[in-house]
């Protein structure tokens, strides 16, 4: 059915479809509409049978789903940058351990300077603990990929993140088409786990492992996670046929078939980068984009083949590795049989810095020309940052970085006279 | 008081005493139906006072609940010696996940649990003193203040013993741990720090909360056992001595664990709702140096020279418990 | 493809008028899309909120740089936010306030856009009187469909009624409504001063 609503509500909604049996939650932006809604579900009854549990912290909020998946409950949390954090320790131990999570990160910047807008950070920082990490480009793909997420997470016992960018995607209001609950039985089986604690079946979960065999759980782990890399198309097709839309999939090409630039990038900026490429595409300029949607296990084989063609990559990208460069445009070199300086970073959108078609326009204008450096970051203030480094030149006690800025940038008072 | 403590004269520490009494005033221990919850072969030292404390607090609560029981464990000495890879000692379903997270953890199995219908399915969590009191005091509190329908047992060591004798919040004042070490003017484990878990737990109006000690089997299974009878939020605290980090001989583990009652140093009691309901009186009052001299983390209080100033202080917090508690038997 | 930028301060409903815009064009089976340029929760500091509606799917995230139309639910904006940045050439203007353009100081401004394009409504005087409170947001709206002819009234109410119930909803529906025929009124005023 379709609805204009917001995709907090709209996510919420798909999750309750998707019979979660625990839900337990800690605020943080920009997630808690999602909570809330669901907790409102399971107050007046219209979600049940559900637990809805506050917890004292996103620490305890992971806990708690991995006590509830380990005793065979489906079971569900969403948490945000400082939160996702937070959580870490936690995080690794439920894919360590297999359990079928599904969480929605709300992805924001991660502090310091504390920061509750939108950027990659959050979610790259944990990039590598074994989750199942999908990207959603639109409120609709959220919705759709959290109902994916719960069938991934049982049929390959690990846990699946779903990632939408906090604010943009999950505080918008936009036409959405919710399915039935009849559509969503169909398309996820009942939670039918491989592990359980149970009385009648007494095992041990959690288990110390030394180096004789620590290896081999590992390489397991990879290899499980390498499987929705074989799961995830089909299924995409499958979700075609049951919902009528394309949703899902490992990744969405836009106009890459004869580019000699092509574009990557994952979540929300995609629907800015598509206007950018028609607009570029109307005057001649042969470009297209690559949308990542699963990013974790990284869709190697399938990357490649659609990036085979081009003569240069411009991975547009929410995430920074501080003292490295680009997150996603490291992987995508992987990936890219060119020359490896073909491929360019461009870091845009940190802390929820809007991203332009105008400004797009001029990067990809530039990679086109061959004068795009190798790594970029969009529409930085260097006015800004050649005084900050200025007044660090000058003085020692040059005094905290972000209100230095701050100052500068005419946000602060600078002075009470 | 949930049990009755029965005076074994002339027996010593070494009595069960169970042909004394009649069959249903038994110790689960005794009986063949006990279910050997922590079985043997697993790795604990010699002595080891929490292995001890483990088998009879779940097998009590397994008596207790028709074996209808999950458990969730904080990483430590328990943990790690019940579960050496590939092997398993526990013939329950039992989960391990992280160091601070565990009543979270039971919280969430309790969830489970409850949205499946399965009410007569009990969870325990349990984890040493550092587990519990120190980087697991959040999620305790955040069980509690929900009422989760959990029991949550402390096995008290009196620090980080598996990492190699530590200090934890539970460390009691002057003792020598490998980070409060026995020198300078005030050697030891300084005073005036820690926290009082059971304390705690009262504060926050739990409806069971009760400490006791592997001294006395009966009134730690009567204590389980009691506990299981009430739904939501429980805290059992349970002495038990640790002959590495203590640095007693192990097979004193018992009697170190009686003398601590007996001395007042720890208060054996129960309360329900944060109000004490009863407690286990000290039948013959011992000093506290009868408890310290044994223990080689106390031994820089006896030599080189004797610090009686420190001894009497401790015996004067030994006493604020006895009076506190009212610990002594009434004449 | 249409957009509308909103300008208040937080408490006055400014995200709310974005989300309501948006159902609004939604009924009409339009796409669109409303968002609001983010902070903390803070009651009176200034509050930017966008809609874009199209008949294709919205695929743009970038705030509205170039508005088609510009909503001021607060005129002491004028003076603080650059309110009318960007504003295309023959957009439009709908300020709440019970003044003119010249009072406020905008009437030279005002004179480079088409004069239907710019109106005023005092829309928190319209909503005191018929909600009892001052939440300008919904009534701006009917002016807004007034102004721009691109939705309806009765979208704007069925819109009003997804998001309030009861009083509340009909108070509202109310203040859309007088706003809308005050908006009306003041454009035949300007045609017939043009006729004449």
């Amino acid at each position: 059915m379709l609805k204009q609503i917001e995709g907090s509500r709209a996510v919420a909604e798909a999750v309750a479809l998707c019979r979660p049996e625990v839900i337990c939650a800690y605020p943080i932006s920009p997630q808690t509409h999602i909570v809330e809604a669901l907790g409102e579900l399971v107050k007046g009854g219209e979600l049940s049978p559900c637990e809805f549990i506050n917890v004292e912290s996103e620490f305890a909020a992971m806990s708690v789903a991995i006590g509830a998946a380990a005793a065979g409950a489906r079971s569900y949390t969403a948490t945000a940058s400082q939160g996702l954090l937070f959580m870490a320790e936690a995080v690794y131990n439920a894919a360590g351990l297999g359990l079928p999570i599904v969480m929605t990160v709300a992805n924001r910047a991660i502090g310091a300077p504390i920061n509750i807008w939108n950027d990659h950070t959050d979610v790259m920082s944990q990039r590598d603990c074994g989750w199942i990490l999908l990207f959603a480009e639109t409120n609709q793909e959220a919705l759709d990929l959290h109902i994916e997420a719960f069938r991934l997470a049982q049929a390959l016992s690990l846990p699946v993140m779903v990632c939408m960018d906090g604010f943009i995607l999950t505080h918008a209001y936009e036409r959405v088409d919710m399915p039935s609950q009849e559509q969503v039985d169909a398309f996820l089986p009942p939670f039918d786990p491989r592990q359980v604690l149970d009385p009648e079946r007494p095992v041990s979960m959690g288990a110390m492992v030394g180096p004789e065999a620590f290896m081999e759980v590992r390489y397991l782990e990879h290899v499980r996670q390498m499987r929705a890399l074989e799961l995830i198309p089909g299924w995409a097709e499958q979700f075609r046929d049951a919902f009528g839309r394309d949703s899902g999939g490992l990744m969405h090409a836009y106009r890459t078939e004869d580019a000699e630039t092509i574009v990557v990038a994952l979540g929300s900026v995609l629907g800015t980068i598509k206007d950018t490429v028609d607009e570029m595409r109307a005057k001649g300029d042969r470009i297209g984009v690559l949308g990542i949607t699963c990013f974790r296990p990284w869709p190697a084989n399938a990357v490649r083949d659609a990036l085979a063609g081009a003569k240069r990559i411009v991975v547009v990208e929410k995430s920074i590795a501080v003292g490295l460069g680009g997150i996603v445009s490291a992987n995508v070199r992987t990936s890219f049989a060119g020359h490896a300086d073909t491929v360019h970073t461009v870091v845009a959108g940190l802390g929820g810095r809007a991203i332009t078609r105008q400004s797009l326009a001029g990067v990809f204008a530039s990679a086109a020309a061959g004068t795009l450096p190798p790594l970029t970051f969009l529409d930085l203030d260097h006015g800004l940052v050649e005084r900050a480094l200025a007044r660090e030149r000058e003085t020692r006690h040059s005094g905290p970085v972000a209100e230095g800025l701050l100052r500068d940038v005419g946000l602060v008072a600078a002075k009470i006279s | 008081m949930s049990f009755q403590p029965i005076k074994f004269y002339q027996t010593g520490t070494f009595t069960v005493g169970n042909r004394l009494l009649p069959d249903n005033e038994r110790s689960v221990q005794s009986t063949l139906r006990r279910t050997n919850s922590l079985n043997s072969g697993h790795r604990a030292c010699q002595g080891c006072g929490e292995a001890l404390g483990a088998r009879y607090a779940i097998d009590a609560a397994m008596e207790a609940t028709a074996g209808q029981l999950i458990a969730a464990n904080a990483t430590g000495c328990l943990e790690v010696f019940s579960t050496p890879y590939p092997e398993t000692s526990w013939q329950i379903p039992w989960i391990h996940s992280l160091f601070g997270n565990t009543a979270a953890v039971a919280t969430g199995i309790a969830a489970a649990m409850r949205v499946k219908g399965r009410a007569e399915v009990r969870v325990v969590a349990q984890g040493g003193d550092g587990g519990t009191t120190d980087i697991g005091f959040g999620c305790l509190s955040g069980m509690f203040e929900r009422n989760d329908d959990v029991l949550y047992i402390c096995y008290d060591n009196g620090g980080y013993m598996n990492t190699g004798v530590q200090r934890s919040s539970a460390t009691p004042p002057a003792a020598r741990t490998a980070t409060t070490a026995a020198l300078g003017p005030t050697p030891g484990n300084p005073f005036g720090q820690g926290k009082d878990l059971p304390a705690i737990a009262m504060a926050h109006n739990i409806p069971y909360v009760a400490t006791a000690t592997v001294s006395e089997l009966r009134d730690l299974e009567a204590k389980v056992r009691r506990a299981m009878e009430f739904r939501g939020a429980r805290y059992l605290h349970i002495l038990v001595p640790c002959p590495l980090g203590w640095g007693h001989d192990s097979s004193l583990t018992i009697r170190m664990a009686r003398l601590a009652h007996e001395s007042g140093i720890f208060p054996v009691f129960e309360a329900e709702n944060g109000e004490v309901t009863g407690v286990s009186r000290i039948r013959r009052q011992v000093r506290v140096e009868e408890y310290l001299k044994p223990q080689k983390r106390y031994a820089h209080l006896f030599s080189p020279r004797p610090r009686e100033d420190v001894i009497r202080r401790i015996q004067e917090s030994a006493d604020r418990n006895i009076r506190k508690y009212r610990l002594l038997e009434e004449s | 493809m249409f957009q509308i930028r909103i300008h208040g301060r937080g408490g006055q409903g400014v995200v709310t008028a974005a989300e309501m815009l948006s159902v609004a064009a939604f009924i009409e089976g339009h796409h669109a899309q409303a968002f609001p340029s983010f902070g903390s929760e803070r009651t009176g500091a200034p509050v930017v909120a966008y809609c874009r509606i199209d008949d294709r799917e919205i695929r743009l995230r970038e705030p509205i740089l170039e508005p088609d139309a510009i909503i001021i639910q607060d005129p002491t904006l004028l003076n603080q936010v650059d309110v009318f940045g960007g504003l295309r050439r023959e957009g439009f203007v709908l300020i709440n306030t019970s003044r003119t353009f010249e009072a406020l100081g905008l009437g030279e401004f005002a004179a480079q856009f088409p004069p239907r394009h710019v109106c005023t409504v005092p829309a928190t005087e319209i909503a005191l009187k018929l909600i009892g409170r001052p939440l300008p947001n919904a009534a701006l709206l009917g002016g807004f469909a007034a102004a721009t002819g691109r939705i309806t009234l009765e979208s704007v109410s069925a819109a009003i009624r997804e998001k309030f119930s009861g009083r509340v909803a009909e108070g509202n529906v109310a203040a859309a409504a007088e706003s809308f025929a005050h908006v009306r009124r003041e454009k035949e005023e300007l045609d017939h001063a043009q006729a004449d």
